[in-house]
């Protein structure tokens, strides 16, 4: 209980600075002290890719640089993984990935999600893990910040906005391709190496050779010991709210998070980016007092949240009623080292996120602790994901602002500038694709039992395809894993779950915020919607509740409650 | 944008994608791994090769955080595991507390552990009873270690005040204990960090 509390503070004191530097070092309209250290080898990269850093974008070139990245990223991942085999940095011999499981983990990586429908120790080459994953987890949680920066430099800025109007005519909102490189040279490299140095010291492994062969000591049979390049995965694993582990069981594994000292880490690491964006958007776009209300709201659902879990799991599991000792906590699927509270801490935060690694098995979690994290992805702006979470913030807050301009009789607008019908009807598209698609592919799948690959039978197999599909959407990447979901079927449906779920809400705020550019401000009077007021975050704390918790009320009465109610 | 300049845009710039791409895969898939490794392997030797243990002949007997399966009355026994100990396999058992095949695993595990120790249903550590979520939980808890004792003593005709000091040496602060390294110890086998 200490030790939760602590990480909270621990998580404070880290996280402010790093958010006050990352606003100072990522404003590209100014140069910082830090240019002098970074800039060198910046422009040097930047040369060689042939970038030229001083043409600025509009939305609509931003947005499609970047969906061209991310198109050439899952193209070239899914060819490594199919011909892994056959390319070098192979020791432990590994085949290459059938097409259908490529496909799904290029797309599940590239989009920041890192669900994975194979076992990493024993599916993937020393190449496949370091080439493409590890690639992937950098540029993957760097795009989400970079689209967070143009919004933050275009829709969020205070004043009318001194970013220059392009050739086209439209409104700039920065350089996609130098955002990328900035972000990953001046935040995530350095962070990193930083973590991955520590992790080695605990413990993790980082090694070229193959698996070690070991006689065991009682019995004499063989047990082969996985190991690689681990540490330096696992580092920018849990820094880029990625998720996507070197081992199947991901930091479960004692090789992946070794002690007290690696776990706390680990779990620092998920959330220490998603916080300091806050701050940093706070600083490069001067809205303080808002930042501070949104940071306070995402305090607020993260700590409902966290005790959710932690009561559920300190709960007996049911399973063994009668059989251990009275008052045991609930310790199926979870490792001794870290106990129930810093199972559920993680598991909390790691949903909070979109971050998807786990430290304990979340299938075998009490009913309403799994049930909690499926929240947690639903609402998904609890911090959120690198970039991402700030940006699906301001989705529900473009519509919270929707709805409370017309219940105070005015016409609908955004920091002085009309919301109209082109605004607000891809705001609620966004919006509602989440529970069109989760609960529409959930209800397909579940009609076909064949389909499911469920091994938990009764109303947990609902909540194991149900949480399949949030997963996939949310782009958090955990599971309930004793699905059996390498199948055709689950990786090409969890595609367009992920797909959708990625590019949608980055994309639509990012549009709205440069739409909105173009528009006349109206002088802010007493009538005015005060966005960073106590009653306004107030109404859009409700919207992300109603939004979430009311669509999918049914499906979690069918699951996990039902679950629960029914528990022997 | 019109039609026109969507088409002109779709077209323009893959070579920089491509370029930037090639770039940052040698930087962030390669090179961060390379100067990861080699700093691991020249400051933390040990720990970058997997933690593994040696007896006094230099062989290999297996790795500090990696559990091993003992089925032998002779020896500490783990956890349960959904894999056997099989640490190229892994995994968690993931069974849904409602699953009525955790319940029959438990009861079948509860009455294997109470004819081997004597200790009465309802009494036994959950540790003992629960499969970890990575299959290779290296520790089980003191309790567990503590209701073991009796048997080991008895089995291996040792008094059992020599296998408590044992237990009590080590065992950890946070109340834990590494079962492999107890059973070498148990073993008479002298260890050193590779």
């Amino acid at each position: 209980m200490t030790i939760i509390l602590l990480i909270y503070v621990l998580l404070a004191v880290l996280a402010v600075p790093l958010g006050l530097y990352m606003g100072r070092a990522l404003d590209s309209r100014h140069t910082s002290r830090f240019d002098r250290f970074f800039a060198p080898l910046e422009s040097g990269l930047m040369r060689l890719a042939g970038i030229d850093a001083q043409a600025s974008m509009s939305w609509s070139s931003y947005a499609l640089a970047l969906i061209k990245l991310n198109l050439l990223l899952i193209l070239l991942a899914w060819l490594v993984f199919m011909a892994q085999g056959v390319l070098p940095l192979n020791p432990d011999r590994i085949a290459g990935m059938n097409w259908s499981t490529a496909l799904h983990t290029a797309v599940s990586f590239v989009t920041n999600t890192d669900q994975q429908h194979y076992s990493g120790q024993a599916q993937l080459s020393y190449l496949s893990q370091t080439l493409a994953i590890v690639t992937l987890q950098f540029l993957s949680p760097a795009t989400g910040l970079a689209v967070l920066l143009a919004i933050a430099r275009t829709l969020l800025r205070r004043g009318d906005g001194t970013t220059a109007g392009n050739s086209s005519g439209q409104h700039g909102v920065g350089n996609y391709y130098v955002d990328l490189v900035r972000i990953v040279i001046r935040v995530l490299l350095p962070l990193s190496l930083v973590v991955a140095l520590l992790l080695v010291w605990q413990g993790v492994p980082a090694s070229w050779q193959g698996a070690q062969s070991v006689t065991m000591l009682d019995g004499g049979t063989t047990q082969i010991i996985p190991r690689g390049p681990v540490a330096p995965m696992v580092a920018i694993k849990q820094l880029g709210t990625n998720g996507g582990g070197w081992y199947g069981p991901n930091s479960s594994v004692p090789l992946e998070n070794p002690d007290l000292l690696s776990n706390v880490i680990e779990t620092l690491a998920i959330m220490l980016i998603p916080v300091a964006s806050l701050v940093a958007v706070g600083v490069i776009s001067g809205r303080r007092r808002l930042m501070i209300g949104i940071g306070a709201v995402m305090v607020a659902l993260s700590l409902i949240s966290t005790t959710l879990v932690m009561v559920s799991e300190r709960g007996p599991n049911s399973a063994l009623q009668g059989v251990a000792i009275a008052g045991s906590h609930n310790m199926e699927g979870k490792e001794l080292r870290f106990g129930s509270d810093l199972s559920a801490l993680w598991g909390s935060w790691t949903t909070q996120t979109s971050n998807g690694s786990v430290n304990a098995m979340h299938d075998s979690f009490n009913p309403l602790g799994g049930m909690t994290l499926l929240m947690d992805m639903f609402v998904n702006v609890a911090f959120g994901g690198v970039g991402v979470g700030l940006i699906g913030y301001l989705l529900y807050l473009m519509l919270a602002a929707f709805m409370g301009s017309l219940m105070i009789g005015r016409a609908p607008e955004l920091f002085g500038k009309p919301l109209e019908t082109r605004e607000i009807r891809w705001i609620s598209l966004a919006i509602l694709a989440q529970p069109l698609l989760i609960l529409g592919l959930s209800a397909i799948t579940v009609s076909f039992p064949s389909l499911t690959g469920n091994s938990n039978p009764g109303f947990h197999g609902l909540s194991q395809v149900l949480y399949e599909y949030t997963s996939a959407f949310a782009n958090n990447g955990s599971g309930f894993e004793g699905l059996a979901d390498a199948s055709t079927w689950w990786n090409l449906t969890c595609v367009v779950a992920l797909l959708i779920g990625r590019f949608l809400p980055m994309l639509v705020p990012l549009a709205v915020a440069g739409w909105l550019a173009g528009k006349r401000t109206a002088p802010a009077g007493r009538g005015s919607l005060a966005l960073d007021s106590g009653p306004f975050l107030a109404l859009s704390v409700g919207t992300i509740v109603i939004v979430n918790l009311l669509g999918f009320m049914p499906a979690l009465v069918l699951g996990p409650i039902a679950e629960q109610l029914t528990a022997g | 944008m019109s039609l026109h300049t969507f088409r002109r845009h779709c077209r323009s710039g893959w070579l920089t994608t491509l370029r930037l791409t090639l770039v940052m895969a040698l930087l962030l898939g390669l090179a961060y791994p390379l100067v990861v490794v080699t700093l691991g392997q020249l400051w933390f030797p040990h720990q970058a090769n997997g933690s593994l243990l040696a007896d006094s002949k230099g062989r290999v007997v297996g790795s500090a955080l990696v559990g091993q399966a003992f089925t032998s009355d002779r020896y500490f026994q783990g956890r349960p595991s959904a894999v056997d100990y099989a640490a190229d396999q892994l995994g968690g058992s993931n069974l849904a507390p409602s699953n009525p095949a955790l319940r029959q695993r438990v009861l079948s595990d509860a009455r294997r552990i109470t004819a081997r120790d004597g200790v009465a249903v309802g009494e036994i550590p959950v540790d003992l009873l629960t499969a970890s979520g990575s299959g290779i939980d290296p520790d089980i808890s003191m309790a567990g270690a503590e209701l073991q004792m009796a048997r080991i003593a008895r089995v291996r005709g040792m008094a059992v005040k020599d296998v408590q000091a044992l237990v009590a040496r080590y065992g950890r602060r946070d109340g834990n204990i590494n079962v492999l390294r107890l059973n070498l110890a148990l073993d008479g086998i002298d260890i050193q960090p590779q």
